[in-house]
C-alpha cells in the first residue's frame, strides 16, 4: 500500500508534471504524445483522487480528514505559509468533479482541437489549470488557496485569449483577468485580516478560534465580506460579472471547464470552505443571499434575448451561480455543493455539445443561422436535450434534485426570496428550452453550403458527451432527499465540514406535505414554461430578428445587457484614463519636473549673483572680512 | 577578507581593462564577474545564520579624523552582495557586442561601478559608506553620458546634480553626528548610532529628513523621482540595468542600515510622512505607467510603483513589512533587469520601443514572448512567482499599519495588471506588422542570460524560505535595537 501522503501529493503533481513535460517540448513532441501525457495525468489524477474519496468513506465520520504537509512555503518572523493539502468530504467532492469533468473535457478537446496548429500549447494551458485547480481546493490554508485563485485566473486569461492574433479574443482575456484581479485584492486582503486576527492563515487554526469570536463581531462580517469580494470576482457574480461572456472567446472545451464546471465554482467552494465564519456573521450572509438572487435573476433575464449560443450558456452559468449563493446565503452549504456538483455535469454537458454544434458548422454559434440540427447531428442533440432537461429540474435528471433542495431551504428561510429564485429558474427553463428549439427543431436556417458541410462530431467529443449525459441524468441521486426516499448522500457525506454551522444556524424543517405542494408546483410551472416557448418557437416558428432591427425598448435594454458594459466604460474605464492622463501632463511634466527644473535653473541664477563677489580685488575682499567681523561680534554681545 | 575581496576584485579588473584595452573587453569582464560571483557564493554558503556582523575586516585608516576601513557582513548585506555579483555578470553577457566605441571603458566602468556597490552595501564606517554611495555615481553617469540615447547630456547632466544635491544633506548630517560621538570622534557606525539616537527627538526629525532625501531620491520615492523616468529612458540597456535593479536598493539599504537604527525617534516622528509619499507614488506612478507611449518609460514608472511599496513596508517598521522589502528587493532587481533586457532585445530588433508601432511578436518570436510573459507574470506578483512573496509581506505589514493606506498601496495589483497586460498585449499578441515582421526569435545568448533569470523567478516564489532566514537575524537585530530604545525612552 502507497503512503497516503504520497497518493495526495500527486494529485496535484502529476498534472503539474504533465504541464512542464508539455510546455517544455512543445515543438518536439507529437500530438499523440501529448494527448497520452495530457489526459493520463488527469485521468490518473482522477483514479487517485477516487481511492482518496473511499478512503474517506470508509473512515468514521470524525475522521474524515487528511493533512500532508510538504514544506514552508513563506516563513519568517510570526508568519508561517506552508505548502500543504488538506482532503475532507469538501475538497475530495471538488477534487472529483475537477479531476473527473476534467479528464472528459480533455479527452473531447483532443477532437475539438484536432486542427489547431497550437495544439500542444492548448494541452499545456489545460494541464496547468487542472493543476492550480487542484491546488485552490486541496490547500489546507488561505495563502495557498490564494495560489491556486490567482493561477486558475491566469490560465484562464491564457485560454481566453488562446487565439491571440484576434485583439477582440486578448480584449476578452485582459478583461477577465482584471476583473479578477479586483476580486482579488479583495480576498487578500480578507486573508491578511485573517492572518492579522487570528495569527494564522490554516484553516485549522482558524476555524479552531473562530468559535471565540462573538457572533456578528465587525472583525468577522469585515473578514467575510473581502472574502466574498474574492468570490464575486471568480464566480462572476454583480457587479463583477461582465467578465465571463466575454470569456466565450476562448475555445469551447475551455469554456466548459473553466468557465462552467469548475474555476467559476472557486467562490462556491470558497465561501463554503469558511461556512464557520459566514455562519458567524449573519451581515456577510445576507449579502452573500442578496447578490446570489439578484445575480440569478437579472443574469437569467439577459439570457432570454441572446443569440449566441454560447453568451446564452454564460449568462446562464452567471444565473446558475448565482442561484448557488443564494443556497449559501441562507445557509444551505451542502445544497450549494450539491447544485454545484449537478451543474458541473450538465453545464459542461451543454457547453461541450454546443461546440460540438459550432464545430459540426464551421465556427457558426449564432442560433438564429441553425435550426433543424437534429438530423444532422443525432448525438451531440440528444445530448443537448438530456442538459437542457437537466438544467430544466425535469424530475428525475440531476438538476431536479439540487435545484429542489435549494428551493425548498429557500422557502423555510424566506417564501419572499423563493418567489424571486423560482422566478429565476422558470425563466432558465424557457430560455435554455428556446435555445434548444431554435438549435435543433424546425427547419434548418443553415445556407445550402453549410448543410452539406454539417456532420457529427468524432467519437473523441460524443463519448465524453454520452457520458456526461448520463451523469446529468443520474447524477442527482447522490443527493436524493428523504421525502422521495433517498437518504441524501452527499448532505451526509459533508456532514463533517457543516456540522458546526448546522448547529448554529438551527433551522426548522418543512413538513413532507408543503415539500410535495412546492415540488408539485415547481414541477407544473416548469412544464408551462416549456409550452409556452414551444408555442413560440415550433408552433409559431418565431425567430429572433436579424442584427440590425430595431427592437422595443424593453427588448433593446435586454439585448444590450442593460447597457452595463457601457457603464463600466463610462464610470471606471474612462476616468482612470483621464486621471492618468491628467497625472502625467500636469502635475508630472507642468508640476513637479518643473519645479525641479526651476530649482536647478534658480541655483545657477543665484551663483552667477555670487560669482560677482568673488572679483578678485584683494581690498574688495579684506573690506567684507572686516564688515563681517563686526557683525559677528555685535551679534555675539547682543545674544548674551 | 572575503568582503574585502569582494570591493577590490572589480577595481582591480577594471583597472586592468582600462590598462591593457583588451580588443573585446566583454570576456575578460565577464569572467572577472563570475570570479566575483564564484567568491560571494563562498561567502553565502560558509555565512551563518544569525545576527553577528561576519567576514568584517576593520583597518586604521585616516586615524586622525576616527575614519577605518570597516566592512563585514550581516544578513542584509549579504542578501544584496548577491544580487550584485550575480547580476553583473548577466548585465555584462546582456551587452551586444554592438558596443562599438571604447569598449573596455564600458565594461571597466560596470566593474568599478559594482566595486561601489558591494562597498555601499558592506561598509560600516559612515566615511567609507559615503565615499562609496559617491563613487557609484560616477561610473553610472559616464556610461549613460558616452553611451546613452537622445538628449543624454541635459538629462544625465540633471540625474548627476540632483542626486549629489541630495546625498549632500546626507553628508552632513554624518559630519554632524560625527562631532556628536562621545569620546575621540568618529565614523565608526555603532558610535554614529550612539550619536543619533541620543539626540533630541526634534533634532533627530531634522536627521531623518537629511537621510531620507538623499535616499529617496536615489530609490526614487515620490515627489523626488522626476529625474528617473528620462535617466531609465536615455542611458544604455546595462546603464538602466545598473541604476534599476542595484543601484536604487543603495537608497533602500540606506533606509534600514543608516535610517531607521540611526534616528529612531526620528523616524517614529516622520515615519507615516515618508510612508504616505511612497503609497501615493504607488498609485501616483502605476496610473502614469498607464498612459506610456515607449515601454522602456512605462517601465521606468512602474519601477517608481514597486518601490514606493518597499520603502512604505519597510518603514512600518514590521518585521514581515522589513523582510518583505527584503525578498522583494532581490525580486525588482531580477524582474526590472529581465524586463530591460527584454525592451533592449525588442528595440534592437525593431528599432522602436513606440508600443502602438509594435505587435504581433508572438507569431514570429513564441520563446521571446513566454519569457515576456513569465518575467511580466513575476512583476504584477502572480503567485509562486518571486514578487508575490514580497509584495504580500509588504502589503500586510501595510496594512497591519494603517488599513487605508494598504488598500491604497495594493491598487497596485490591479493597475500593474492594467498596464503590463495591456504592454503585453499590443507588442506581442495580434498580427504581425512591417516592423516585426522579421522579428527572431531569442537567439543562444540571450536564452543564456534569461533562462537561469526565469528560474529564479520561479525559485524564489515557490521556495524563499531559505533568503528570508538570511536576513531575518539582521532584520532581528535591527528591531530589537528599535524596541530596547523605545522602551528605555519612555
Amino acid at each position: 500500500m502507497v503512503d497516503v501522503n504520497v497518493l495526495v501529493s500527486l494529485v496535484p503533481l502529476l498534472p503539474l508534471l504533465g504541464f512542464l513535460t508539455i510546455a517544455l517540448n512543445v515543438k518536439r513532441l507529437s500530438h499523440g504524445v501529448v494527448t497520452s501525457i495530457a489526459c493520463g495525468t488527469v485521468l490518473m489524477s482522477f483514479l487517485i483522487s477516487f481511492v482518496l474519496f473511499f478512503n474517506l468513506l470508509n473512515s468514521p465520520e470524525g475522521q474524515r480528514s487528511i493533512n500532508v504537509v510538504l514544506f514552508d512555503w513563506i516563513k519568517t518572523g510570526n508568519f508561517s505559509a506552508t505548502i500543504s493539502f488538506l482532503i475532507d468530504p469538501l475538497s475530495i467532492v471538488m477534487l472529483l468533479i475537477i479531476t473527473g469533468v476534467g479528464f472528459l473535457i480533455h479527452v473531447y478537446s483532443v477532437g475539438y482541437m484536432h486542427d489547431d496548429a497550437a495544439f500542444n500549447r492548448f494541452f499545456s494551458y489545460l494541464n496547468l489549470f487542472i493543476f492550480f485547480m487542484l491546488i485552490l481546493v486541496m490547500g489546507s490554508n488561505y495563502l495557498l488557496m490564494f495560489v491556486g485563485w490567482e493561477g486558475v485566473g491566469l490560465c484562464s486569461y491564457l485560454l481566453i485569449g488562446f487565439w491571440f492574433k484576434n485583439q477582440d479574443y486578448m480584449n476578452a482575456a485582459n478583461k477577465a483577468f482584471i476583473m479578477n484581479r479586483i476580486g482579488d485584492l479583495g480576498l487578500i486582503l480578507g486573508v491578511i485580516l485573517i492572518f492579522v486576527q487570528f495569527g494564522s492563515v490554516q484553516y485549522a487554526d482558524v476555524f479552531a478560534q473562530v468559535g471565540e469570536t462573538a457572533e456578528g463581531s465587525q472583525m468577522l462580517t469585515l473578514i467575510t465580506i473581502l472574502l466574498f469580494v474574492g468570490a464575486i470576482g471568480k464566480s462572476a457574480q454583480i457587479p463583477l460579472y461582465t467578465w465571463l461572456p466575454d470569456a466565450m472567446a476562448g475555445p469551447t472545451p475551455v469554456s466548459a471547464l473553466i468557465h462552467a464546471a469548475t474555476m467559476v465554482t472557486a467562490g462556491i467552494y470558497m465561501v463554503a470552505r469558511n461556512n464557520i465564519l459566514y455562519s458567524l456573521s449573519p451581515v456577510s450572509l445576507n449579502l452573500v443571499l442578496v447578490i446570489g438572487l439578484v445575480t440569478a435573476l437579472f443574469a437569467a433575464t439577459i439570457a432570454l434575448a441572446q443569440n449566441d449560443i454560447k453568451k446564452v450558456l454564460a449568462y446562464s452559468t452567471v444565473s446558475q451561480l448565482g442561484l448557488m449563493f443564494v443556497a449559501l446565503g441562507v445557509g444551505a452549504y451542502s445544497s450549494g455543493i450539491f447544485h454545484m456538483a449537478t451543474h458541473a455535469f450538465f453545464k459542461a454537458l451543454l457547453f461541450l455539445a454546443a461546440g460540438s454544434v459550432i464545430h459540426g458548422m464551421q465556427g457558426e454559434q449564432d442560433i438564429r443561422k441553425m435550426g433543424g440540427l437534429k438530423k444532422y447531428l443525432p448525438v451531440t442533440y440528444l445530448t443537448f436535450f438530456i442538459g437542457v432537461l437537466a438544467i430544466s429540474g425535469i424530475p428525475p435528471f440531476a438538476g431536479f434534485f439540487s435545484k429542489d433542495e435549494i428551493l425548498e431551504k429557500v422557502f423555510e428561510s424566506n417564501p419572499l426570496v423563493w418567489g424571486v429564485a423560482l422566478l429565476a429558474s422558470l425563466l432558465t427553463v424557457f430560455y435554455m428550452f428556446r435555445v434548444l428549439f431554435l438549435t435543433f427543431f424546425g427547419k434548418t436556417r443553415a445556407s445550402e453550403g453549410m448543410i452539406h458541410h454539417i456532420h457529427e462530431s468524432p467519437r473523441s467529443m460524443t463519448v465524453p458527451l454520452l457520458i456526461l449525459a448520463v451523469l446529468s441524468a443520474v447524477g442527482g441521486f447522490m443527493g436524493e432527499p428523504e421525502s422521495l426516499f433517498g437518504t441524501d448522500r452527499i448532505g451526509k457525506f459533508l456532514n463533517p465540514v457543516f456540522g458546526q454551522s448546522a448547529q448554529l444556524l438551527q433551522q426548522e424543517t418543512l413538513n413532507n406535505s408543503t415539500e410535495y405542494a412546492l415540488m408539485g408546483t415547481v414541477v407544473v410551472l416548469t412544464l408551462v414554461m416549456i409550452g409556452w416557448a414551444y408555442n413560440r418557437y415550433i408552433t409559431k416558428q418565431h425567430v429572433p430578428v436579424e442584427e440590425g432591427m430595431v427592437l422595443g425598448s424593453l427588448h433593446r435594454l435586454v439585448y444590450r445587457k442593460y447597457f452595463v458594459d457601457e457603464l463600466y466604460q463610462t464610470v471606471i474605464v474612462k476616468p482612470l484614463y483621464w486621471i492618468s492622463r491628467m497625472f502625467f501632463d500636469v502635475i508630472e511634466r507642468s508640476g513637479i519636473d518643473r519645479l525641479v527644473n526651476l530649482l536647478g535653473s534658480n541655483v545657477g541664477r543665484a551663483s552667477k549673483v555670487m560669482r560677482l563677489l568673488q572679483n578678485g580685488n584683494i581690498g574688495f575682499y579684506i573690506f567684507i572680512m572686516v564688515i563681517s567681523i563686526i557683525l559677528l561680534l555685535a551679534a555675539n554681545t547682543i545674544m548674551k | 577578507m572575503l568582503t574585502a575581496f569582494l570591493i577590490f576584485w572589480p577595481l582591480i579588473a577594471a583597472l586592468a581593462i582600462f590598462a591593457f584595452r583588451p580588443r573585446d573587453a566583454k570576456i575578460p569582464a565577464f569572467i572577472a564577474s563570475v570570479v566575483e560571483l564564484v567568491a560571494s557564493l563562498i561567502v553565502a554558503f560558509q555565512f551563518i545564520n544569525n545576527d553577528i556582523i561576519q567576514f568584517s575586516l576593520n583597518l586604521p585608516w585616516i586615524t586622525s579624523i576616527g575614519i577605518n576601513f570597516s566592512v563585514g557582513m550581516d544578513g542584509i548585506s549579504l542578501l544584496l552582495v548577491l544580487l550584485t555579483t550575480v547580476l553583473v555578470p548577466f548585465i555584462i553577457l546582456s551587452s551586444s557586442s554592438t558596443v562599438s566605441e571604447k569598449p573596455h571603458s564600458f565594461y571597466g566602468l560596470i566593474l568599478m561601478m559594482q566595486m561601489a556597490l558591494v562597498g555601499v552595501f558592506t561598509a560600516l564606517d559612515g566615511f567609507l559608506f559615503y565615499l562609496f554611495w559617491e563613487m557609484a555615481l560616477i561610473p553610472i553617469y559616464f556610461i549613460c553620458l558616452m553611451w546613452g540615447g537622445n538628449g543624454r547630456g541635459r538629462i544625465t547632466l540633471k540625474f548627476f546634480i540632483y542626486t549629489l544635491a541630495g546625498s549632500l544633506f546626507m553628508l552632513a548630517g554624518l559630519v554632524y553626528l560625527y562631532f556628536l560621538t562621545t569620546g575621540t570622534h568618529s565614523f565608526d557606525i555603532q558610535a554614529l548610532y550612539q550619536a543619533g539616537r541620543s539626540l533630541p527627538p526634534a533634532e533627530q526629525g531634522i536627521l531623518f529628513w537629511a537621510f531620507f532625501i538623499a535616499f529617496a531620491i536615489k530609490m526614487p520615492v515620490f515627489p523626488f523621482h522626476t529625474w528617473q523616468p528620462d535617466t531609465y529612458t536615455v542611458a544604455p540597456a546595462q546603464g538602466t540595468m545598473l541604476l534599476s535593479s542595484i543601484m536604487l536598493k543603495m537608497g533602500i539599504y540606506g533606509l534600514i542600515r543608516w535610517l531607521v537604527p540611526l534616528v529612531p525617534l526620528g523616524v517614529q516622528e516622520w515615519g507615516f510622512t515618508a510612508i504616505v509619499l511612497s503609497v501615493i507614488g504607488i498609485v501616483y506612478a502605476s496610473c502614469i505607467a498607464i498612459v506610456q507611449k515607449d515601454i522602456k518609460r512605462l517601465v521606468a514608472f512602474s519601477s517608481i510603483a514597486h518601490v514606493g511599496l518597499i520603502s512604505a513596508g519597510l518603514l512600518t517598521l514590521n518585521k514581515i513589512g522589513i523582510q518583505g522589502a527584503m525578498i522583494q528587493m532581490l525580486s525588482h532587481g531580477i524582474i526590472v533587469f529581465a524586463l530591460f533586457y527584454i525592451i533592449e532585445i525588442i528595440s534592437e530588433r525593431a528599432k522602436t520601443r513606440v508600443i502602438s508601432e509594435l505587435g504581433g511578436i508572438r507569431n514570429v518570436a513564441p520563446t521571446l514572448a513566454t519569457v515576456f510573459m513569465i518575467v511580466m507574470l513575476g512583476s504584477i506578483a502572480l503567485p509562486f512567482t518571486s514578487g508575490f512573496v514580497g509584495e504580500f509581506l509588504l502589503i500586510n505589514s501595510l496594512f497591519q499599519y494603517q488599513m487605508y493606506l494598504g488598500i491604497f498601496g495594493a491598487l497596485t495589483t490591479i493597475l500593474g495588471a492594467v498596464y503590463m497586460l495591456r504592454t503585453f498585449q499590443r507588442t506581442m499578441a495580434g498580427e504581425t506588422n512591417k516592423v516585426t515582421a522579421t522579428f527572431i526569435d531569442l537567439t543562444t545568448q540571450e536564452k543564456l542570460v534569461l533562462y537561469p533569470v526565469v528560474v529564479m523567478i520561479l525559485l524564489i516564489g515557490i521556495y524563499p524560505t531559505p533568503l528570508l532566514a538570511i536576513s531575518e537575524p539582521a532584520v532581528n537585530n535591527i528591531l530589537m535595537i528599535l524596541s530596547d530604545f523605545t522602551t528605555s525612552v519612555k
